[in-house]
């Protein structure tokens, strides 16, 4: 298990290198550092002299990844490629175009993130579990029928609306909570509350519909009507049996986002107005700083890779016959 | 010429795939094992109500990819063509496009939302709301607008609902046996004793026609859907959007299929450093958030685009350009999906006898790929293209929100959705902008998921009993 984990880190070793080169080629081949400073400058009416301060004020003016100038390690050291791609990998990200600390930034603003997606996640999987094990429960009635077109309904309608519905309805008509913005400490239930009910309402559909399917085809399968047979009940069947062997194809796609919950849900706290890494990173789009959407990606891809391991291991944890070599 | 025909990127493209679409329907009519299965759709009613439906905004999404532009009087005998490009169904709402506001106004308003300061006869200032300028201008008397409403929605409902009957006849005049009679026919159809659910074609198609005769009556008339900011009518810009969503949840699809057939299968069958090569390429993509990638690919074509303005000739080329970018980067961040999946369906079908047996013949890597590995990944190339489409269509709306959706020139639900944030934040609330955007995206995404669950139903061999 050990040693297993060890060689899929190592792994993971060059695929980050090739996120840090599709990123590093989309932000310095495709557009120079001058058509950056220019960008940022306003495009029109800029002086040479104005692009070489601005690109030397953010470390833009080296060579890109080689500098012929420079002495021993400093020829590969003293280039952009690794001062603003290579340092990713210690985690170092560096300054923002309007020079804040990205890293500090990121620390400020994961606990927000984090008080928004822990609860949508952990509470939004026991809802669609629950619900998903209701409709097998009833399977092949009408209110599984009824439940199934419900979830079709419920997911044919973008995200977006149900935040712009939920702050009208809970925020504006109802008053229960604020329409939006954050509060540290105990504060931050009240603020919290909207977006996770929102975000859990969002997936409900897609959710339910498919963990739905995960268990009718256990369902099907011959160990259960041996279950059945012993003479155990139906409940006892679907919650011993049937979820617990249905768990595997849930862990697939539940364990791989826990890491990224890190990263935040941009539209809801960019919607709900929460200082965390998901309204980070609109913003950085919006003002195309180039230095925290390349941090963000970077951030994202090891936290991805991160999850596939996590899935790894939870397998074993849910089925003993999985062995990780 | 009248016209300088202008044929877009995307337009291209949307014919390509219309071509592409029709030469797969007669070829799968010449063979039973693809013809089963589609019959198997063909008789799900609800499948059939939503193909209708899809039929209803493809015809509306093609009739809005005929580009073209208008010759404009010549000036020193030189010939001169409109900067501006329009398309055949600008032309069908070119009523709707000339009546235009100043600003908000809600549907079927006779007065504008917002209250102005006018000047009466007698030099008094007061603030009050305006008379629309085309909204409602029949009307003498305001007060009379609920009543005149009323009848024309009457007028729109019986010459909607003759022409469904008219459709109705000539389907039962089709499918009249010899000696039966015109009632029994009918019944016979509507019972569903054929294997085609013909009653929820006619119920889908009616609800349809009515709906679209009452918009087209009324809205010679009124603001049926009201009016955005800059006072153009909100059902102009919602009509409009809808060739955007369809080619974004079409061509991502079309764009990135060569890649992921070819990569997946190759991965499959070759093994060895290509699949470890393949496996690299994908794994490094699908690591990389998809809304990231987009974002960071997006910009940097705004960068390039803002730059470079001279590169595109309209405003329409420059936006259009755009949406096929958004298309070409969604579909590097989906296509890992399809890779995978055929990689895996390809690494079992070598292992089958009757490739081994090829491979013992003597047949080449390339006919053993085309004549027997491909023909049996299509299901699940078919699949995952229709699953895919709403998830499409409902991306395109967050990611512009996002602000790294289609250009903002662009009428799509997402900008739509996106500019309703403010509005829903004015006093009193300008509601009908989110609310048409919901309606008409709601619409679409819901028919291609209740089609896609019959086409996967139908196609993919495990559910088949």
């Amino acid at each position: 298990m050990i040693g297993y984990i060890i060689r899929r880190v190592l792994y993971a070793i060059p695929i980050l290198v090739g996120v840090n080169l599709i990123t590093f080629v989309l932000f310095f081949f495709v557009n120079s550092p001058d058509d950056m400073a220019r960008m940022h400058l306003g495009v029109k009416r800029v002086t040479p002299a104005a692009i070489e301060s601005w690109k030397a004020d953010r470390g833009y003016d080296r060579p890109v990844a080689y500098n012929a100038q420079a002495m021993g390690f400093a020829k590969i050291t003293d280039t952009i490629f690794f001062q603003h791609s290579a340092k990713l990998f210690v985690f170092d990200f560096g300054r923002a175009d309007d020079g804040r600390d990205i890293g500090y930034d990121i620390q400020q603003r994961m606990w927000p993130s984090l008080a928004i997606a822990i609860p949508t996640f952990a509470v939004g999987v026991l809802v669609y579990i629950t619900f998903a094990l209701m409709l097998a429960f009833f399977r092949a009635t009408y209110l599984d029928t009824l439940g199934v077109v419900i979830c079709v309904v419920l997911m044919s309608i973008s995200t977006l609306f149900y935040v712009v519905a939920g702050q009208y309805l809970i925020g504006k008509l109802l008053h229960l909570v604020p329409i939006s913005g954050y509060e540290g400490g105990i504060q931050a239930f009240k603020f919290v509350c909207l977006p996770v009910v929102v975000g859990i309402i969002s997936a409900v559909g897609d959710n339910t519909r498919l963990y739905r399917s995960f268990f009718l085809e256990e369902i099907g399968k011959d160990y259960v009507r041996t279950a059945r047979a012993k003479g155990l009940s139906e409940l006892r069947v679907l919650f011993h049996h049937v979820l617990r062997n249905a768990m595997i194809p849930i862990l697939t796609r539940v364990v791989a986002v826990i890491p990224l919950l890190f990263i935040g849900n941009l539209i809801l706290e960019s919607f709900f107005g929460v200082p965390g890494l998901g309204s980070y990173t609109i913003d950085a789009i919006h003002a195309q700083d180039f230095a925290i959407v390349r941090a963000m990606v970077f951030l994202g891809s090891a936290l991805y890779i991160l999850g596939l391991i996590l899935t790894d291991i939870s397998y074993t944890i849910a089925d003993p016959r999985v062995r990780l070599t | 010429m009248q016209f300088l025909p202008v044929l877009l990127w995307t337009d291209a493209l949307i014919w390509i795939l219309v071509a592409v679409t029709v030469a797969f329907g007669a070829y799968a009519a010449r063979h039973e094992h693809l013809r089963v299965p589609w019959r198997q759709v063909a008789r799900r009613p609800l499948a059939m109500g939503a193909l209708v439906v899809l039929a209803a905004y493809v015809t509306l999404g093609l009739l809005d990819s005929v580009h073209f532009r208008e010759r404009l009087p010549p000036v020193d005998g030189e010939s001169r063509y409109s900067p501006e490009v329009k398309s055949v169904l600008d032309l069908l709402l070119a009523g709707l496009r000339e009546r235009r506001e100043r600003t908000y106004s809600a549907p079927f308003a006779v007065y504008a939302h917002a209250k102005e300061t006018m000047e009466r006869p007698d030099g008094s200032r007061v603030r009050e709301h305006p008379r629309l300028r085309h909204g409602g201008v029949h009307l003498d008397d305001p007060e009379a607008r609920n009543d005149d409403v009323l009848q024309r929605i009457g007028t729109a409902t019986v010459a909607g609902l003759a022409a469904w009957t008219v459709i109705v006849i000539g389907l039962v005049m089709w499918r009249r046996r010899n000696d039966e009679t015109w009632p029994r026919t009918l019944r016979r159809l509507m019972r569903g004793e054929e294997p085609v659910p013909w009653r929820a074609l006619f119920l889908t198609s009616g609800a349809l026609i009515l709906l679209a005769a009452n918009a087209a009556w009324l809205s010679r008339y009124y603001h049926v859907l009201g009016t955005d900011q800059v006072g153009q009518d909100v059902l102009l810009k919602s009509l409009k959007s809808i060739r955007t969503g369809l080619v974004i949840g079409t061509l991502t699809t079309l764009v990135m299929l060569p890649f992921a057939m070819a990569l997946g299968v190759a991965a499959g069958y070759f093994r060895g450093w290509v699949d470890d090569v393949i496996q690299y390429l994908y794994t490094t993509l699908s690591s990389i958030p998809g809304v990231l990638l987009i974002a960071a690919a997006i910009l940097s074509l705004q960068l390039y685009m803002a730059l470079h303005p001279d590169s595109f000739a309209t405003v329409a080329e420059r936006s259009d350009a755009r949406l096929l970018f958004l298309c070409v980067i969604l579909g590097v961040t989906s296509w890992t999906g399809l890779c995978r999946l055929l990689r895996g369906e390809t690494l079992k079908l070598r292992e089958v006898e009757y490739i081994q047996a090829a491979h013992a013949l003597g047949s080449s890597h390339v006919s053993i790929l085309s004549r027997h590995v491909l023909p049996n990944v299509m299901h699940l190339v078919l699949i995952t293209v229709v699953l895919d489409f709403s998830g499409l269509v409902l991306a395109e709306a967050v990611l512009s929100y996002v602000g790294v959706g289609v250009d903002p020139t662009t009428d799509s639900w997402g900008n739509m959705i996106n500019g309703a944030r403010l509005e829903m934040a004015r006093e009193p609330m300008v509601w009908w902008s989110l609310a048409a955007a919901f309606v008409f995206m709601f619409t679409l995404v819901l028919a291609a998921n209740l089609f896609s669950d019959a086409v996967r139903d139908a196609f993919d061999p495990r559910l088949r009993k």
